[in-house]
């Protein structure tokens, strides 16, 4: 990974690290050579890395107060809120911290896709990047189960019914997900146990997302591979490091706002309302950041295809390295593509929305139409785009025109600020 | 700069469709609440008078069963005075028990006893409801969609049913309530309580003060919440800015712009 050996300066320090290189990892994160184009768009990962330490420490002292039962569940959540000291605090951080979590994940995300960030030699790393979103979604799906509201119950039956479209062995699994024949106590310990599971697999997919990351080191604006050490980089520290700690605040005030001014705007009223297996809500809804697949999910008519169908919406992901058959990276030197790109943003907001829709009429029309789309997108647009597409002249680096380079330069350095 | 605007436009996007999400009956009815806003606090006498309300109107159907009776003298709440809490939950009987002898007991209720409850079960509750079970009041405001807002055009949005709907014994029409059908007569009129502080009780005035009690019973740490709030967005402000000038200082080495 480091281009150059590092040697501790103190005595200790060398006889340490030749037994355990941990002085030589830290020197590798300090050093390490960053673009030094990076727009703000790259500031998420760092974001992200902090929104999964907040939700790890918030949630541990917020289960040395809850308990994972039916009958005390709710009630516990409410002491917390009472009676916990800064209980209020620590549980609306928490709920909140999952949807900034993944309201920075989907910009995360979206990056990639216009910068082209999953192509070769990155394919590991976003497929890894795929996994961490799933569970992400896992639990996030389990701890909202957790204060044992309205939505909670609905929402765990409503999803955990999903396995039984299974073929032959879809009602077993349901029984054998739920442990009992509806959801239960069980349900809620099983639920509570893996949510405090999954949350450390996240991180440690983390630590090898981040390490995948730093064997070809980041992509950039320009989408173009670059010399590592040169120019056209600064080390991480301090350069970088600032500027994700600037991000970062700004992103913590948007995130203060919520907690402190509207912390319950993102939930659902419902919630509020303790299980009742004998009352049904009106409209069971997700939380917004699973909006999308749900829409996809009820556009199919038939519920095993629904299944499929929304499953494949983000396995479909893990492939867009090969579906994507463009050789450029960057959507700055891809006129269609970028066009391409925000109809398909449009379409995934689209999609939200019509989550959050009664299935029926126009909504559901629009819902399929959109599906559709988001189908056509990585099957069709994508490899048939990257073959047919006529895209712009790359520069040869970041800071210069290299012998007669490229004469788009400057057009180029416009647009990558304009969407930086 | 650009980036931040985007950002927004993306995070007024989710609110919008969500708020769009809403299914609004009738547009509900606006009062001054003074909880509201950065700096949003209670009205402490209209605190006062809304469990005043509350105990002599809505408690003989609706429980409130996560708040304790110290809760009243509590801060950033009521604020009523301890012996004055002390009083109002000596008013109440509760079972206690068992004794040494194995025996329940009533005794009177102490400030860390939870309010009373109207009714010994949901059963008892359905059965002198007409079937129909008077939801606990504790968390009632952010349970509905629409909150304080939704509970104060209920409570003062009963009327005639328009002709053509037909409605059953014991059912009621209010314009505000999830399919206008409410179960619950119109549970406020003049005059209803005599407020010791003078204030006229009117049916919009018992209104107002009752919600603006549901609020604080659902959030009892919103005063502390706005305070703190304030604080931690003024301190990350001022840390951004600087943080920003120590990044242009730290950047402005390469030639390459932030």
């Amino acid at each position: 990974m480091s281009d150059h050996e590092y040697t501790p300066s103190s005595k200790f320090g060398k006889w340490f690290n030749d037994r355990l290189p941990l002085l030589s990892l830290v020197n590798h994160l300090t050093d390490y050579p960053t673009p030094k184009n990076l727009n703000y768009w790259w500031t998420f990962g760092g974001i992200l890395t902090f929104c999964l330490i907040t939700q790890i420490v918030t949630g541990l002292v917020l289960a040395m107060h809850y308990i994972a039962h039916v009958d005390h569940a709710f009630s516990s959540v409410e002491h917390i809120m009472r009676d916990v000291n800064y209980g209020w605090l620590l549980r609306y951080v928490h709920a909140n911290g999952a949807s900034m979590f993944f309201l920075a994940v989907y910009i995360h995300i979206f990056r990639a896709l216009f910068y082209g960030s999953y192509k070769a030699p990155r394919e590991i790393i976003w497929i890894i990047g795929i996994i961490i979103y799933l569970l992400m979604m896992a639990a996030a799906f389990m701890g909202y189960v957790l204060p044992w509201g309205q939505m909670s119950f609905w929402g765990a039956t409503v999803i955990t019914n999903l396995f039984s479209a299974i073929p032959l062995v879809g009602e077993s699994i349901t029984t054998w997900l739920w442990g009992g024949y509806s959801v239960d106590n069980p349900t809620l310990t099983r639920f509570f146990t893996l949510h405090y599971l999954l949350p450390f697999l996240i991180l440690g997919l983390v630590v090898l997302h981040i390490w995948a990351l730093h064997v070809p080191g980041n992509n950039n604006p320009v989408g173009i591979d670059i010399k590592k050490p040169s120019k056209d980089t600064v080390p991480f520290h301090p350069y970088i490091v600032i500027k994700d700690a600037f991000a970062l605040l700004m992103f913590l005030i948007i995130f203060a706002m919520f907690v402190f001014y509207s912390p319950n705007v993102l939930g659902h009223a419902d919630n509020y309302i303790e299980a009742n297996p004998l009352v049904t809500p009106a409209h069971i809804v997700p939380e917004w950041y699973l909006l999308p697949f749900y829409a996809i999910l009820r556009s199919v008519p038939d519920k095993l295809m629904g299944v499929i169908a929304m499953l494949s919406a983000i396995l479909i992901l893990a492939a867009l390295p090969w579906l994507d058959t463009s050789k450029i990276r960057s959507a700055v030197f891809r006129p269609l593509y970028k066009q391409f790109y925000w109809i398909l943003v449009a379409d995934v907001l689209i999609l939200g929305y019509v989550g959050a829709m009664p299935a029926e009429g126009l909504y559901l029309l629009i819902a399929r139409i959109g599906t559709i789309y988001y189908f056509a997108h990585f099957l069709i647009i994508l490899p048939v785009l990257g073959l047919k597409e006529k895209t712009l002249p790359l520069p040869l680096s970041i800071t210069e025109p290299v012998l007669g380079g490229s004469p788009n330069l400057a057009a180029a350095r416009d647009k990558t600020e304009k969407i930086g | 700069m650009r980036n931040i605007i985007k950002f927004l436009i993306i995070l007024f996007f989710l609110s919008v469709s969500k708020s769009f999400a809403a299914e609004n009956t009738a547009k509900f009815l606006e009062t001054d609440w003074t909880f509201k806003g950065l700096f949003g606090k209670f009205d402490r006498a209209s605190l006062q008078r809304g469990y005043q309300v509350y105990t002599e109107v809505c408690a003989s159907c609706h429980s409130m069963k996560y708040l304790s009776y110290r809760n009243l003298s509590e801060k950033g709440g009521p604020e009523f005075s301890e012996a004055e809490a002390k009083a109002i939950a000596a008013s109440f009987e509760v079972t206690d028990g068992p004794d040494s002898t194995g025996e329940m007991f009533t005794r009177s209720a102490k400030l860390s006893d939870k309010f009373v409850m109207p009714y010994a079960n949901d059963e008892e509750a359905k059965s002198a409801n007409g079937g129909a079970y008077p939801p606990d009041m504790s968390v009632l405001v952010k349970a509905r969609k629409g909150g304080a807002d939704y509970v104060y055009s209920l409570l003062l949005g009963y009327e005639d049913p328009p002709s053509g709907i037909k409605l059953d014994d014991g059912v009621y029409y209010n314009k505000y309530m999830y399919g206008n059908k409410i179960k619950m007569p119109n549970p406020l009129s003049d005059d209803l309580v005599v407020y010791s502080d003078g204030t006229k009780a009117t049916q919009e005035q018992m209104a107002k003060d009752v919600v603006n009690f549901l609020m604080w019973s659902a959030e009892p740490h919103l005063e502390t919440r706005h305070k703190t709030g304030f604080r931690v967005i003024s301190y990350l402000i001022i840390l951004t800015i600087l943080v920003y000038f120590s990044m242009k200082k730290i950047w402005s080495r390469v030639e390459s712009k932030v």
